[in-house]
């Protein structure tokens, strides 16, 4: 059957257009009941209405209750086309959501393709408005169902539009509210994940502040989108995505093209609504506001400020907290310092990125009678987002619980936005829970590897085959002594080495990679799951994989005395370990030793070795050595992190011991031969794809970003040179006193400065763009772990194609395509470092509960009320407060330009980089509330 | 945009990914032609009529006077889309399908039999609403076949896309437009040759010979329909003769 769809339409030249397109209906769509005998029998079923009734729900409800369809409580859901397609119109994440419950065969959602349907589809109405034709249509479909499946199943239909619902009982249908039909549920937590509808004259901005006076306008009104429109076109307002400080949630900043520069929004009432990742529409403020001034806290007022928790000490300038106005810190410090950088205010939301949090409830009193609704305030553990209002009945189960919730509204009376509750994780400070949440804060997908992913790994147990062994791209180094050098219980091997002195007294050196895309496949379900998780993410005592296990651990991982498939890139060098030739091949490798770094180091320096390996390591070594020489001669930074380690109790898998991850030549000299493949690689890559090769680049610091470093070395009469990374790196060097740690730390402080580096598509950018700073290298990817990293796999097909033994796969010709991959590897990326540090510091968390500790500290900075020093043994830094809190650092004085607080009338004074004795303790400031806090002994 | 939707499979028109439109042919819609027919694809219509086999007017184009002169003129109605733009005659896209149609039409033409003839097929498209060309190539076949021109078999054309990672079946305007590949397949149909082929975009070579094979199954589903047509205008015709 056929109809013909007509239209008019704008086109972009401007000119009005009839568009009529056809619209098929056909009888072959079924209804999914899994008892009807009326459809197909070959028609997927899923419907089964044991216990109650068959649902038809609306749009509004899938978008605003998709945490209750979520569900597993709520079942025999019908979701009509005509709703799925208004929901992806309207919001592309609920959309995913709802496609993810459709698509999951353990829950009955059926999707009923009602707009293709003969007996239910209906024709727009002259004069009816888009909103009513599509209730129209799914009351039409409710009826068809109803009509189809005949008086023993009950067909409802949910919504909460009281028309829709007058009109539909009118008609003869059963009709309800989201809230009566879970009422009807008989369970009370089911309540809570119901969203009240807001624009009633009910609810939560009633009850919401318990004191009148308090009931006030906090917010401007956003305007219009009308407006918005206008106002961005003629340039009075900006868009752009807003970023809250992780540090600072008062402060956030909107990178604006219009503008090409940050924009800064001070305060929550400058910030106006928008949570962090918000597409907002900002309005500059006077020039004259732009300074910095304390008033912007002011009106944020009361128990919000939280200050600086213990923390890992950050890696690069992303962990680290934005210089902007933390060397201002928190109190005290008044003088208004002209800032050049604009200043705004958020007039509108151009787009929402609600999402849902995890947190825990406020502490609060009880209230008299339980069971009844209380409301309480969510803190979430990310602090760029604000506490947010819930209503719940069932407070008493939350109180201490670690717990999901998600945002649905914020309104001009209300501080805080409001939203409800979705799941609880678990108890607070319990090990578990706290590492889910690690997870989940960090959209970590630890799901079980799914079948159709198990279904494409090779026949286990895999061996070499003769195929293999044949295939002329693939070279047989089995008889070449091939060895690995991993940390300590290293399972996923990705990399081996060889090392063979040739009779013209040069080596030939080869880097031999796992050969992993001989069983990832690009396209197949594995590869899409690897794609999308991006890398393997390592916390304390797990880890969870990018490949399914038998892969990392098993078949690609270059185990010793087994046969394994590589990617090998082999150079012939001088003994001074120039690069003469450099060739690729897939081959066959049989590694003779797998090696810790401390079993390598230890048969280095044993002299009285003098075994083949032995001397093949010594060379790699003295090789390695002169290749990082001329890397820092050429102005490579050694940056110092200072990595932790724990010793984990097998049983308990509690930490038993803490300590510093203790870098040897070992590590140094593996690296440097990664470094160099990785070069190598990216070199070869772009020669033969130069608009899609995935390369990595590490932009260089700007001025800005190096100013805290600048300061402090100021401050103690040190001079660096900034200018390159060549000169930064010499003055590093030269940065020495009589106090043997005083370099590293200066190194480990210009490490929380640099950004990290991240990947790219070569097309995107220029060839000078292209350069790596922290290596000095022009160019640069990730070749060497492709177990571990996706990345490396996306390299490993380019390196194939450029050596014309397997074809480019056609993703590469697509380049907005290839760019989201670039994205979401650096999204994920971050996020696996995110979570491994949130991981540390929960355990650094557990261990110190029950082992109070005195050590020494070093003063990073120093604040008004206090300094933050940094804790070299555990690589941790935190604050420790001089005065008592609230008390605003009256007796002390603070010298900003020396760095340093003195006490007035006294010699007492602290200074940057000054060793101090500390004791370490865990305290809980509130029930279940846990936090590790430093004091001055 | 999603032009298959992931949840219900169906295409944006409401077709599955391997359904073809709804087709209508009809000959005998010109009277002074000596072969016409009308041939629709979904909101594509095209119109064909034939001269011929008639004497070569001018003997200049007679390359082989063993064989007859097929000639074809291809034009879009001013009318046909949406927008009132004025295309002028002769424009290098109408050429082009000229041609394609002549060479596609001569390969089953029994030209042999009609030397020092020739063959004029005009072909005319009312509506375009994407695969014009494979219903030009219909029509022209159906309008050969009522004018009596002898042909070693039917010619059928059909189109096939890849979007959204999915072989699609004759591609109407909108998916036409998507930037997809688009392959258009011209075939012999009872003898399983392929005389026709063009695709405007790059795609993978398995990809490939999945579209170009649902487009061939698509030119055999026509040409199956193309013989009920003739067949049931014979009929008509005996019916009218008595
Ligand atoms: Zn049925």
């Amino acid at each position: 059957m056929l109809q013909s769809k007509s239209f008019v339409k704008k086109t972009k030249q401007g000119r009005i257009q009839k568009v009529v397109r056809e619209h098929y209906l056909r009888d072959d769509i079924y209804c999914g009941f899994v008892p009807c005998s009326a459809c197909d029998a070959a028609a997927e079923r899923k419907l089964v209405a044991d216990a109650a009734a068959i649902l038809v729900v609306d749009t509004n409800v899938v978008l605003h209750q998709i945490d209750l369809l979520e569900n597993p409580a709520i079942e025999d859901v019908v979701l009509l086309s005509v709703v799925l397609d208004e929901v992806k119109n309207k919001n592309l994440a609920v959309f995913n959501r709802i496609k993810a419950l459709c698509t999951n065969k353990a829950r009955r959602f059926y999707v009923f393709a009602n707009e293709q349907h003969r007996d239910t589809y209906v024709k727009d109405m002259v004069g009816e408005s888009s909103n009513d034709r599509n209730d129209r249509a799914i009351r039409v479909a409710a009826h068809w169902y109803q009509s189809h499946l005949g008086e023993s199943v009950k067909v409802l239909l949910i919504t909460n539009d009281r028309d829709n619902k007058r009109k539909a009982i009118e008609e003869g249908l059963n009709a309800e509210t989201v809230e009566s039909y879970v009422r009807s549920l008989a369970q009370p937590g089911l309540l809570d994940l119901v969203v009240v509808p807001t624009s009633g004259d009910v609810t939560m901005e009633d009850v919401e502040d318990h004191r009148p006076s308090k009931r006030k306008v906090i917010y401007s009104e956003h305007k219009p989108m009308s407006e918005i429109t206008s106002g961005l076109r003629c340039g009075i307002y900006h868009q752009g995505k807003l970023r809250v400080n992780r540090y600072n949630p008062f402060e956030a900043y909107v990178g604006s093209e219009s503008i090409g520069d940050e924009i800064v929004i001070r305060g929550r009432s400058n910030m106006n609504r928008a949570f962090d990742g918000d597409i907002v529409a900002v309005e500059l403020l006077p020039q004259d506001q732009w300074h910095e001034s304390k008033s912007f806290i002011a009106d944020d007022d009361e128990e919000e400020e939280e200050e600086e928790d213990v923390h890992l000490v950050p890696n690069s300038a992303d962990d680290a907290p934005r210089n902007a106005s933390s060397t201002q810190s928190s109190v005290g410090s008044s003088a208004p310092s002209v800032s050049s950088r604009p200043v705004g205010r958020v007039v509108g939301i151009i787009k929402r990125n609600w999402n849902s949090y995890c947190g825990s409830l406020q502490p609060m009193p009880m209230p008299a009678g339980s069971g009844g609704v209380a409301h309480a305030l969510f803190v979430s553990k990310d602090r760029r987002i604000p506490k947010i209002r819930i209503q719940t009945r069932q407070l008493e189960n939350l109180v201490n619980k670690r717990i999901v919730v998600a945002v649905d509204s914020w309104g001009v009376l209300s501080r805080y936005p409001s939203g409800h509750y979705v799941r609880t994780i678990g108890d607070i400070g319990d090990k578990e829970t706290e590492t889910e949440v690690v997870l989940i804060e960090n959209d970590i997908n630890t799901r079980p590897f799914s079948t159709q992913v198990l279904a494409c790994l090779p026949p286990l147990p895999w061996t070499l085959s003769q195929e293999d062994l044949a295939n002329p791209n693939r070279q047989d180094l089995r008889h070449v002594r091939v060895f690995s050098v991993d940390p300590p219980g290293c399972r996923d091997i990705d990399d081996a080495l060889h090392c063979t002195l040739l009779p013209n007294g040069n080596f030939e050196v080869g880097v031999h990679i796992a050969d992993v895309t001989n069983f990832v496949h690009p396209g197949t379900p594995l590869d899409e799951e690897a794609a999308q998780r991006g890398t393997s993410v390592y916390l304390v005592g797990q880890r969870i994989d990018m490949l399914p296990k038998p892969l990392t651990e098993d078949v690609c991982s270059l185990r010793a005395d087994v046969e394994r498939l590589a990617f090998s890139v082999i150079w012939e060098m001088t003994p001074d370990a120039d690069i003469i030739s450099t060739r690729y091949t897939k081959s066959v490798i049989k590694s003779c030793a797998a090696m810790s770094y401390v079993e390598a180091q230890a048969r280095m320096d044993d002299s009285r070795l003098v075994d083949p390996l032995t001397v093949d390591l010594r060379n790699l070594n003295s090789l390695a050595k002169i290749m990082r020489q001329r890397r820092c001669d050429r102005g490579a930074l050694t940056l110092a992190s200072a990595e932790v380690k724990f010793e984990i109790d097998s049983e308990t898998h509690d930490p038993l011991d803490i300590g510093i991850y203790q870098i040897r030549e070992a590590n140094q000299m593996i690296e440097e031969f990664m470094l160099a493949a990785n070069i190598s690689v990216a070199e070869k890559i772009l020669k033969h794809f130069p608009l899609c090769s995935l390369l990595r680049r590490h932009p260089s610091p700007t001025k800005e970003m190096l100013e805290p470093l600048l300061r402090t070395a100021s401050s103690i009469g040190l001079n660096l040179d900034v200018s390159s990374s060549k000169a930064l790196a010499e003055s590093l060097d030269n940065a020495k006193s009589n106090d043997p740690y005083f370099n590293k730390l200066i190194r480990i402080l210009a490490t929380r400065c640099m950004t990290q580096a991240v990947y790219f598509c070569s097309g995107d950018l220029t060839f000078s763009e292209y350069y790596h700073y922290g290596l000095a290298a022009s160019l640069y990817t990730h070749f060497t772990s492709p177990i571990r990293r996706y990345a490396d796999v996306v390299v490993h097909r380019l390196l194939a194609a450029a050596l014309e033994i397997a074809k480019l796969p056609p993703i590469f010709q697509d380049g907005p395509q290839l760019t989201g991959i670039a994205d979401n590897l650096n999204y994920r990326h971050r996020n696996a470092q995110m979570a491994s540090r949130a991981s540390v510091e929960l355990h650094t968390l557990i261990y110190f509960r029950t082992r109070p500790t005195d050590t020494e500290a070093r003063i990073v900075k120093v604040k008004a009320n206090g300094f933050i020093v940094f804790v070299p043994k555990f690589g941790i830094e935190g604050p420790i407060h001089l005065t008592p809190k609230g008390d605003k650092g009256g007796d002390w004085v603070v010298d900003e330009v020396h760095q340093r607080v003195t006490k007035p009338g006294t010699n007492i004074s602290y200074a940057v980089l000054q060793t101090v004795r500390i004791h370490m303790e865990v305290v809980e400031p509130q029930p279940h509330r846990p936090k590790l806090q430093l004091t001055l002994i | 945009m999603e032009y298959v939707d992931p949840l219900t499979g169906f295409r944006v028109d409401g077709r599955r990914p391997n359904e073809m439109r709804k087709l209508k042919g009809e000959v005998g819609v010109v009277a002074r032609a000596d072969g016409s027919a009308l041939f629709e694809m979904g909101n594509t219509r095209v119109i064909a009529a034939v001269y011929g086999p008639r004497e070569v007017q001018n003997k200049g184009q007679q390359v082989n006077s063993k064989e007859a002169l097929v000639r074809c003129e291809y034009r879009m109605a001013e009318f046909s889309t949406g927008d009132r733009r004025r295309k002028p005659k002769g424009d290098r896209r109408s050429t082009e399908i000229s041609l394609v149609i002549r060479q596609t039409m001569e390969a089953s033409i029994l030209t042999h039999l009609m030397p020092r003839s020739q063959i004029d097929i005009f072909v005319q498209v009312l509506q375009a609403d994407g695969g014009t060309r494979s219903a030009c190539i219909n029509a022209a076949t159906l309008a050969l076949a009522d004018a009596g021109i002898p042909m070693r078999d039917i010619v059928t054309s059909c189109s096939a896309g890849y979007l959204c990672s999915t072989p699609l079946l004759d591609l109407n305007y909108l998916e036409d437009s998507a930037g997809g590949a688009d392959v258009t397949v011209g075939i012999l149909a009872k003898m399983d040759k392929v005389t026709l082929l063009q695709m405007d975009a790059k795609l993978a070579m398995d990809t490939f010979e999945n579209v170009m094979g649902l487009a061939i199954e698509g030119c055999k589903a026509i040409a199956t329909y193309i013989r009920e047509v003739l067949l049931e205008n014979t009929k008509r015709l005996e019916c009218q003769r008595g």
